[in-house]
């Protein structure tokens, strides 16, 4: 019963009710202008991912089932009481390892690479839980912590963040292992990790990177790195997709070639346009305008994610609020920096805009989460 | 402290965004128009459209070379990712070889514009079409073009004339300017011989251009603009087919050739070489099997024997010598030698024979020299006359030096001369040389068409053109042109014509068979002349030896006397006999030209005039 109390959070009293007006939104727990935000993105989403994906009925139809599915995972995990969600992060973040671990063992291929888990009737990738577990279990341990953080605290931290991310990136898949990390370092960041701390780990990583270009990353990661360096290496191989990218945006100019009139998507020029390059096709039919409509859209949402942060009450909603924020700013800068030749490639898509139902659903569930803390203030104003 | 962390963040993301702004900034302001370029040179390609070649008519406007339309498998090697895998995935659909193979990896390396098409395959059939349509989803790059490829209906009958044009080869490209490159950027083939090569400049055309927005697999997407191409310019020529018919009918099976000239206008209205070939085989390659069958066959079917065969002449050069020695003086038409069969020069022991053991009698005039061939009256003549006056008389008549016909290899034969001798062997001018120049023999060398242009000015009375094939390039006339002409008494020419007419009509005239149900005259003169220096191969046997070392036999001819036509000459290689093989041919095609020329041939007054001398003789 208690945990049936829970999960559910108790309607409002009746006096409460009187006292303060509350705002249907409050009721629903929903933050108002960052559904307005995610609205405005699905939307212009929609509109170039039509065009991305060669006008083609049955992508938008899918397309908009999945976020019919994310909007109603987000409204639902809104809902959720978060102090349930932060004593059973730890849990689904075991389940995520076990899972990444059965992949190793038993996952299903695509491309060179083991990824999915199939379950007969639909399959997945278990990485995609560690999206949203990694930075819940990082905000849910300091939770419970003196903050700053202390160095076994941050060693504790750095073995959640470090053990998903071998696993991922050793199937391999560098962007999704290099996301999930990043995803929990924020949260080791925003905890309030002290500087020199910070300062050491930079020369840490800038010794290990020669072992890891030597012994641990594929030949097809080094290659992507070179090419970011000199596309015109290998016109034809590797190089080939970030030269037509360029090409896509700069020859869209101020204003763009018109929607449905990029000729370098619409004529099959630009690679994966409708998943990771989909920017491309953007910046080609809409120009720079398009792009800072897009920039700015996202800029709203990202910067009132951070102002829920800052307004949440916990430890644990502040951080997990900075850090699923910080982690979605992230995907859109390796995203748009990788298309516009500024990152290599790896395979990180357009939060919200790139066509793929399971990393929609992540995100939502995300942002359902930051709608949960948003509306939590209320709650323990009350239980003040 | 959270706070601060979250400032930190924002002023992180806030420089992010502006770094990712100035990137696109850079990208589509900043270069905006190189990336414009980029992108238009990925979809739009300039192709060129090949220009229809033109056509060649006969003289009546019988097509002698057209264009067909030939389905093309072509591949852009820019479009390919693996291009091994996509050539053994085509010959799973439609028959391909080792040479389609080797000749495409051939044109791949000369490729002449990026995203060219090369050609993989010709002539695919209707089946291998469905079959390549209905795979095309898996095979990006290839493309099957129609395209319009030379077909010369005619076959064997004018493959000497017209030649042929076969695909561009790489000693051919290698010799191509910037323009020609232009030129020659949608068409695979040029004209190699013949009439093909000769006009090639007049037939190519001017090509046109296609620009062209394609996808990024190659598929043409739509025509942005198009500049059509000029057709090249047709070809209209003397030749009539049925005089060749005629001849080629004629000649049978043996080997030799026949050139006949319109008198008037130096027009070659037939033109034939024995054994001929397919040109058709050249058009779109040759097979090796094909190529040495034709190249290794001891008849020489590619060999063009009317410009480029060189014959001794024979007795067919008495009439113009004839001519020569009256104008020079030398004979008189009342001059008469006694012939007792052979003629010995002085202070010589060598005797030269004539042809007739026992001589043509005691009495031989000119007339009756050339009408019976009398190699006796001309040792004599020729004695009497020397070479330094015989020599000027052939050189007006073309003789030793090209015709300049219109088509290429033409050879030039050799009419000897004193100061050839002296530079060519460095030995001296013997009276002997003389006396086998007189007969044709010895040194001197000519050609079929050499021969004819030598019988058409004879029959022209003097007005030597230069032999010509085409009469119009498109719409613009080919003039008749006059080499040289020679001057001579006009009792001098009556005299010759009457001597050639008595070859064919008078009674003991070498060519007399052929008169038979005439109701026209015929000048003629028969020849035979000697095999000499043929290199044999080994592996012939004896008897196939004797048969090519028979003599050749030649036939030069004009009709109607009176008011000439068209002059003929024929030479059957190892026929024997001049009278007997080359020149029923001549009266078989002169029948052909006057039933062409309208009904038959009716005598007219002056034709009347002419027979009546011959009576009074």
């Amino acid at each position: 019963m208690r945990r049936a109390k829970d999960f559910v959070r108790h309607l409002p009293d009746s006096t409460e009710h009187l006292k303060k007006t509350e705002s249907f939104w409050r009721i629903v727990h929903i933050d108002p202008l960052m559904l307005i935000g995610l609205a405005m993105l699905t939307a212009f989403g929609l509109i170039i991912l039509y065009s991305a994906g060669g006008q083609s009925a049955y992508l938008m139809k899918r397309q908009i089932v999945f976020f019919a599915i994310a909007y109603i995972v987000m409204f639902g995990v809104a809902q959720v009481n978060l102090d349930f969600v932060r004593r059973w992060s730890v849990w689904l973040y075991l389940l995520g390892i076990v899972l990444l671990i059965g992949v190793i063992l038993f996952g299903v291929g695509a491309k060179g690479a083991q990824r999915w888990i199939s379950l007969g009737f639909f399959r997945f990738q278990p990485s995609e839980i560690l999206k949203i577990a990694v930075p819940l279990t990082v905000a849910a341990y300091f939770s419970a912590r003196v903050l700053p953080p202390k160095i076994p605290h941050v060693v504790v931290c750095l073995a959640i963040v470090t053990i998903p991310a071998v696993l991922i990136f050793v199937q391999p898949d560098m962007g999704t292992a290099l996301m999930v990390a990043v995803s929990g370092l924020i949260g080791l960041f925003l905890a309030g990790l002290r500087w020199r701390y910070i300062g050491f780990s930079l020369l840490l990583i800038a010794a290990a990177s020669w072992p890891m270009w030597n012994f641990v990353m594929h030949d097809y990661q080094k290659q992507r790195v070179l090419t970011l360096l000199d596309p015109e290496v290998d016109i034809h191989g590797s190089g080939w997709n970030i030269i037509q990218s360029k090409t896509a945006i700069g020859s869209g100019g101020v204003d763009g070639k018109g929607w449905l009139q990029g000729t370098q998507s619409q004529l099959d020029f630009l690679p994966e346009s409708h998943t990771d390059f989909i920017i491309a096709v953007l910046a080609e039919e809409f120009g720079l305008k398009g792009v800072v409509l897009l920039l700015t859209i996202y800029l709203f949402i990202i910067f009132r994610g951070l102002f829920i942060a800052i307004a949440a009450q916990t430890t644990f909603s502040r951080l997990l609020a900075g850090s699923v924020t910080m982690t979605f700013f992230v995907y859109v800068f390796v995203n748009i920096g990788m298309v516009a030749g500024l990152l290599p490639i790896v395979g990180v898509p357009l939060p919200l805009v790139s066509l793929g139902g399971t990393s929609l659903v992540t995100l939502m569930l995300g942002f359902g989460l930051l709608m949960a803390i948003a509306t939590e203030k209320k709650r323990v104003s009350v239980n003040l | 402290m959270f706070r601060l962390r979250i400032g930190m963040s924002i002023v992180t993301i806030l420089a992010l965004v502006g770094i990712l702004f100035y990137r696109f900034y850079d990208l589509q302001i900043v270069n905006y128009q190189a990336y414009v370029t980029a992108s238009d040179r990925n979809r739009i390609h300039v192709r060129p459209i090949p220009p229809k070649r033109g056509l060649i008519y006969d003289r009546n406007g019988v097509l002698l070379a057209e264009n067909k339309p030939s389905y093309t498998l072509t591949i852009t090697k820019e479009r390919v990712k693996d291009l091994a895998e996509t050539l053994d995935k085509i010959g799973e659909l439609v028959e391909l070889n080792q040479s389609d193979r080797d000749r495409f990896y051939k044109a791949l390396k000369r490729a002449r514009r990026p995203y060219e098409p090369v050609p993989l395959r010709f002539k695919l059939t209707e089946q291998e079409i469905s079959r390549i349509a209905v795979n095309e989803y898996e095979l990006k790059g290839i493309q099957v073009s129609a395209q319009l490829v030379r077909h010369y209906p005619h076959k064997e009958l004018f493959a000497h004339t017209t030649g042929y044009v076969g695909r561009i080869n790489s000693k051919e490209l290698s010799q191509f300017t910037e323009e020609d490159l232009w030129r020659y950027g949608g068409t695979h083939s040029i004209g190699k011989i013949g009439l093909e090569k000769y006009y090639e400049a007049d037939l190519i055309g001017t090509p046109g251009e296609e620009q062209v927005e394609t996808n990024a697999h190659g598929r043409l997407i739509r025509v942005l603009d198009r500049q059509d191409p000029v057709p090249g310019k047709d070809l209209h020529l003397h030749i009539d087919i049925e005089l060749q018919k005629t001849a080629v009918n004629a000649l049978g099976e043996n080997r030799g050739a026949v050139v006949a000239i319109d008198v008037e206008s130096g027009g070659v209205v037939a033109m034939v070489s024995a054994p001929s070939f397919d040109p058709n085989l050249f058009v779109t390659g040759i097979s090796y099997q094909d190529y040495s069958a034709l190249n290794g066959s001891h008849d020489l079917p590619l060999f063009n024997r009317t410009v480029q065969g060189q014959y001794p002449p024979g007795s067919t050069l008495k009439p113009m010598l004839g001519l020569g020695a009256l104008e020079q003086n030398t004979v008189t038409p009342e001059w008469t030698i006694r012939d007792p069969g052979f003629y010995q020069v002085a202070n010589s022991e060598r005797i030269y024979r004539d042809w007739k053991r026992w001589g043509h009698g005691n009495n031989v005039d000119l007339r009756q020299a050339i009408e019976e061939s009398c190699d006796t009256y001309f040792y004599d003549l020729a004695i009497r006359m020397g070479i330094d006056v015989m020599h000027p008389v052939g050189a007006r008549f073309g003789l030793g030096e090209l015709t300049g016909i219109d088509i290429p290899n033409e050879r030039e034969g050799l009419w000897p001369s004193r100061a050839w001798k002296r530079g060519a062997r460095g030995l001296p001018w013997f009276p002997g040389d003389s006396l086998n120049v007189s007969i044709g023999q010895g040194f001197v060398l000519t050609t079929p068409l050499q021969l004819a242009v030598m019988t058409a000015t004879l029959a022209s009375r003097g007005d030597r053109k230069k032999p010509q094939l085409v009469e119009r390039v498109g719409d613009s006339e080919v003039l008749p042109w006059l080499e040289s002409f020679y001057v001579a008494d006009v009792e001098h020419w009556d005299y010759v014509f009457l001597s050639m007419q008595g070859v064919v009509h008078a009674t003991r005239g070498t060519a007399k068979g052929i008169s038979e149900g005439i109701n026209y005259k015929i000048a003629g003169k028969t020849g035979t002349a000697q095999v000499v220096g043929i290199a044999q191969g080994e592996e012939y046997d004896r008897e196939a030896i004797d048969e090519r070392n028979r003599d050749h036999a030649l036939f030069v001819a004009f009709a109607p006397v009176n008011e000439p036509e068209i002059a003929i000459a024929i030479i059957v290689e190892n026929g024997e006999s001049g009278s007997g093989a080359a020149a029923p041919i001549a009266r078989k095609m002169f029948d052909t030209w006057f039933v062409i020329q309208g009904s038959s041939y009716m005598p007219t007054p002056e034709d009347a005039e002419l027979s009546q001398v011959e009576v009074v003789e």
